[in-house]
């Protein structure tokens, strides 16, 4: 701090503790529902304080199966998205990273036509273009598959985009003494720029984790199969109740778990999070 | 765009970037064609008869006035989930780098929704404002405001803008936050030596010192807006009422997938598919010319 | 984190994750894709396990698919794909779309036929049946959920408000009449009622013998245009325009979203699916609710006639191996027989479909047992339908819908009135129309 101004510092406090407030309150809201019985949460107005059925409540989710909608245990579709998320985003920044080396340590013919196709890929959602793109999986006996999940969403700009940001930050002493010493460019990738680029491989991988867990329209198109369910998709199939009444209750359970791992990635990686973004807007 | 210094090898580089030209041709450009091929026909369902017809369908939709109606609500939401979401998060943001006492505690509680599907969020937050049971539109009740945005679209399209915001605040709070810490303390420290007041201080060097990071998030906000709140709309208001908060993106879905328009929504897709692209040359323009100061 | 473990790891956890995929069966295996989530999930789950217990020759695997619309617009891009299901349950405005594709779907009738199971289409309620033939009486699709709007109303808020709790409103002058006496007890809400275009246009027209469109509702060709703007309709949308201003009538939203406003007590009357029973026993347990038929105008000459159906049917999809498909209709078969239906019925509050299944849920004191549940069924053959009330067919029936939803919103905001609402409704759909027929020539 530079200089010492309490209202100002009181007038931090209490803007921040305003906005958390508010931001967390949905979630408040949800964990509330979560501990309630169906009786409750039917009768009238959510409840402000948290109920007894807790326990019930996630028990029956995480281990039972929902009853009253013959989803899946929610362990076993929690794991799919985990699945799911992890392949996409290391997926992902593999193949951007190598992409992005290639884009811009070496001169070759239609390097900027790659580029811009990969550039273009950008921001399209899969949501528009999902017809198509469905008959394509489906011609390459992809459907119900883990492939088929996870590789039609591994194309990433953004990662290829920020790594290659990254790349054009490091000085370029470094390539020229490596090149000195004889190191060919795979060996300069290896042992110099990935150690570098750690941090921002980090951020990428909260950035892409949360892409892929949170995947709705997607997995629901191809798979047909209980056992390559997710957890958003469980979700959706709990609200969704045709003629009856949805169980709020259990399904504020289902979302308070379907929000833990990805909210656990981004708290234990929050600081190579921050650094690694730091870095690359260098 | 490249380094000066660069190495020197006829196949290598085309095998690093194989895989992701591969993903890129097979699951983007061959659907995207698809779709080009597609807005020229009209087809049934099922795909047993098609017919070539121009540009028809083009000409269906621009005289079709829930079309335009549908720019139109893409323009005032995305302007307000933009402006509210960069604006507030920005708030945050300095407030969070000025207090040392609880950052952490803070910092946690602001990031959580980041990790919200938006298809969940959607849920969350037309449970809480829902006219019969929420628990918000319970207090608005009691304060005596009428809330129904199941009939009123102004409201309807207020709560899809306000879990728009809330999904994408924590995103620009981090990123607005690492900016603020990669400015130098030394930088202010010698402004309040010349005896620049805080606000002065914020106007004068934090401020112009962040705009890349503004600008690079104000791409982001404009493209998530545009597109990855669909999630958001899907789950809370399903384009209702009256097609008050159908924005682009959403009518491409409803008139393809639920309404089995295939041509219509092809045409729109296309044309979403235009502005991507001019999109993308901005954003590609912007962050070329930064590079080089 | 140590880079190289990173690769490492996922590298594994790549090669991993992409390694196994699909199983094998030795059964013959049906895929019915469906679209019940909640409960009613459950109850599709176990008449599928009911059928695979029974015999091992073929294995029916139910897959939820989302939604009515994600189901039907899943299954057909795997038809596009030619990786589609046998049976896809598709609700009754997808009729049209499903009729109008004639190499993709396998008609019913024809299907028993080839696999040489008896199938006898007069078993079935003729309401039910009507919906989904040609022209000429040959079943296209299975009937499976079959739902028609019924009034429930709230006995305690009855007793509450002075009203007898046993005698509910037969008409909707004494609809309005009730309402106004629970208002004035306390009361926020009079009435509100689910599926707006489905209830207040769609089965209105039927329990008052009113045409929703030009030739026969549609079952005479795709050549047709709307009618809900005429006289009887405009004045049922105002009077409600008019109730909503004093609070009997509440609107609720779209499709099921009102159901809260009648399990959460807030409005004593309401007019929904008669599938949506048994979620409201489970939902208010305490507070005893009735069922009964809906309201009507007595000044209408022939009210009430016969109300429709909606809910939806299982279409076979096309294009697989002979084999196969006598695993359908032997399913079709068991799905058919009394006791499998009458469980159906009486579990979810669907429809009894077979007159069968009704008769033995009679036997079996089912409708002492749960008082109003034969309602649905009462109401739907309450006349021998006629052109107004057998079904209908209308091509582009999800926008059609959407727009009938629109304009009716616009009365209850107050921007138009219902004579403007309603006709603005017709020149719209028609445009629809046009389009419908001119593709499917």
């Amino acid at each position: 701090m530079v200089e010492n101004r309490p209202y100002l510092t009181f007038l931090s406090h209490f803007i921040l503790i305003l906005g958390a407030a508010i931001v967390a309150f949905p979630v408040y809201v949800t964990f509330v529902a979560s501990t309630h019985d169906q009786q409750t949460m039917l009768a009238g107005v959510t409840p402000f304080f948290p109920g007894e059925h807790m326990i019930a409540n996630y028990k029956e989710v995480l281990f039972e199966g929902v009853v009253g909608s013959r989803a899946p245990p929610v362990a076993g579709m929690m794991l799919n998205s985990l699945i799911m998320a992890l392949a996409i985003s290391i997926g992902k920044i593999i193949i951007s990273i190598i992409a992005a080396y290639a884009i811009v340590y070496f001169k070759f013919p239609l390097r900027m036509t790659f580029f811009w196709m990969i550039f273009i890929t950008l921001m399209l959602p899969v949501e528009v273009r999902i017809l198509p793109t469905y008959k394509v999986v489906a011609d390459l006996a992809m459907l119900d598959t883990y492939t088929g999940l996870t590789i039609p969403l591994i194309a990433s700009a953004t990662a290829t985009f920020l790594f290659r940001q990254f790349f054009l930050s490091v000085p370029d002493e470094l390539a020229e003494a490596a090149r000195i010493d004889g190191a060919g460019p795979m060996r300069f990738f290896w042992d110099i720029l990935l150690p570098l680029t750690r941090t921002s491989i980090a951020a990428m991988f909260v950035i892409q984790f949360i892409y892929g867990w949170n995947q709705y329209l997607w997995p629901l198109l191809i798979t047909t199969k209980e056992e390559y369910y997710t957890i958003v998709m469980g979700i959706s199939r709990m609200v969704n109740v045709v003629d009856a009444a949805a169980r709020w209750n259990v399904v504020m359970a289902v979302a308070i778990l379907a929000m833990i791992p990805p909210v656990i990635v981004v708290i234990f990686m929050q600081r190579q999070f921050v650094k690694g973004l730091v870095e690359t807007e260098k | 765009m490249q380094k000066r210094v660069v190495f020197n090898n006829f196949w290598l580089p085309y095998l690093l970037v194989a895989p992701q030209i591969a993903i890129t041709l097979i699951f983007f450009m061959w659907p995207a064609y698809q779709a080009m091929l597609q807005s020229v026909l009209q087809e049934d369902p099922f795909g047993l008869s098609s017919k070539f017809i121009w540009f028809e369908n083009f000409e269906r939709i621009f005289s079709d006035p829930t079309y335009l109606n549908s720019f139109s609500v893409t323009v005032i939401f995305s302007v307000c989930v933009t402006g509210f979401g960069l604006g507030l998060s920005l708030l945050l943001a300095v407030m969070a780098d000025r207090v040392i006492k609880g950052a952490t505690t803070y910092k946690t509680f602001l990031i959580w929704p980041y990790a919200v599907a938006p298809a969940v969020a959607g849920v969350l937050w037309g449970f809480l404002f829902n006219p019969t049971v929420g628990l918000i539109s319970y207090f608005l009740r009691v304060i005596g405001y009428e809330w129904n945005y199941i009939l009123n679209g102004n409201q309807a399209l207020f709560l899809v803008i306000l879990a728009a915001v809330w999904n994408q605040i924590s995103y620009n709070f981090i990123f607005f936050l690492a900016g603020l810490q990669s400015i130098p303390k030394s930088l202010i420290e010698a402004a309040a030596i010349d005896g620049a007041g805080p606000g002065r201080r914020f106007w004068s060097i934090v401020f112009p010192l962040l705009s890349p990071t503004g600008f690079f998030l104000l791409v982001v906000n404009i493209v998530y807006a545009f597109f990855h709140t669909f999630g958001i709309i899907h789950a809370v208001t399903g384009g209702g009422p009256a097609k008050a908060t159908e924005i682009l993106v959403f009518k491409v879905y409803n008139d393809g997938f639920r309404a089995q328009d295939l041509g219509g929504s092809a045409a729109q897709s296309v044309v979403l598919m235009l502005i991507v692209v001019v999109l993308t040359v901005a954003q590609f323009r912007y962050i070329e010319r930064r590079v080089h100061y | 984190m140590q880079l190289k473990h990173f690769l490492c790891s996922s590298a594994a956890a790549l090669a991993l994750s992409f390694g196994f995929a699909g199983s094998a069966a030795a059964q013959t295996e049906v895929q019915f894709w469906h679209a019940m989530g909640g409960t009613l999930g459950d109850r599709v789950s176990e008449l599928v396990d009911g059928f695979n217990k029974e015999q091992k020759e073929y294995k029916v695997n139910a897959v939820y698919k989302g939604s009515y619309t994600e189901t039907m617009t899943g299954a057909i891009a795997a038809f596009r794909a030619r990786q589609h299901p046998h049976i896809v349950q598709v609700f009754e405005v997808g009729t049209a779309t499903m009729m109008a594709a004639k190499g993709a779907v396998y008609p019913v009738h024809q299907l028993m036929k080839d696999a040489g199971e008896p199938f006898d289409p007069s078993a079935y309620l003729s309401t039910v049946t009507g919906y989904y033939s040609t022209p000429d009486g040959k079943l296209l699709s299975m009937p499976f959920n079959s739902s028609t709007p019924v009034f429930y109303w709230n006995k305690a808020a009855f007793k509450k408000a002075g009203l007898d709790p046993e005698k509910p409103p037969r008409t909707w002058p004494e609809v309005e009449e009730y309402g106004k006496k629970l208002i004035a007890s306390g009361f926020q809400c009079g009435f509100s009622t689910q599926w707006q275009t489905w209830i207040q246009i769609e089965n209105f027209g039927a329990w008052h013998n009113l045409p929703f469109a030009t030739m026969e509702n549609g079952f005479g060709g795709t050549n047709i245009k709307l009618t809900i703007n005429d006289p009887v309709r405009v004045k049922h949308i105002s009077k409600m325009a008019e109730w909503q201003k004093n609070k009997i009538f509440v609107y609720g939203g779209r499709e099921g979203k009102p159901n809260s406003k009648f399990s959460t007590g807030e409005c004593p009357m309401f007019m929904g699916s008669s599938g949506s029973a048994d979620g409201f026993i489970k939902a208010m347990q305490g507070t005893e609710i009735g069922i009964t038929m809906l309201p009507y105008w007595p000044d209408v000459a022939g009210a009430p006639q016969n109300s429709i159906i909606g809910g939806a049917t299982l279409w076979v999809l096309a294009g697989k191996p002979k084999e196969e498909y006598k695993g359908v209709a032997r399913f079709f078969s068991y799905l058919s027989r009394p006791e499998v239906q009458a469980k159906w019925h009486q579990q979810t509050g669907y429809v009894p479909i077979t007159n069968a299944s009704f008769i033995l849920s009679k036997d079996q004191g089912f409708y002492q047992q749960r008082k109003g549940f034969d309602t649905a069924v009462l109401q739907l053959t309450n006349k021998t339908p006629t052109a107004n009330s057998k079904g209908l067919r209308i091509g582009n029936f999800v926008q059609i819908r959407d727009i009938m939803d629109e304009e009716l919103e616009a009365v209850w905001d107050g921007k138009k009135t219902a004579k403007q609402a309603l006709d603005s409704a017709v020149e719209r759909g028609n445009r629809l129309l046009a389009d419908f027929h001119r593709a499917n020539q």
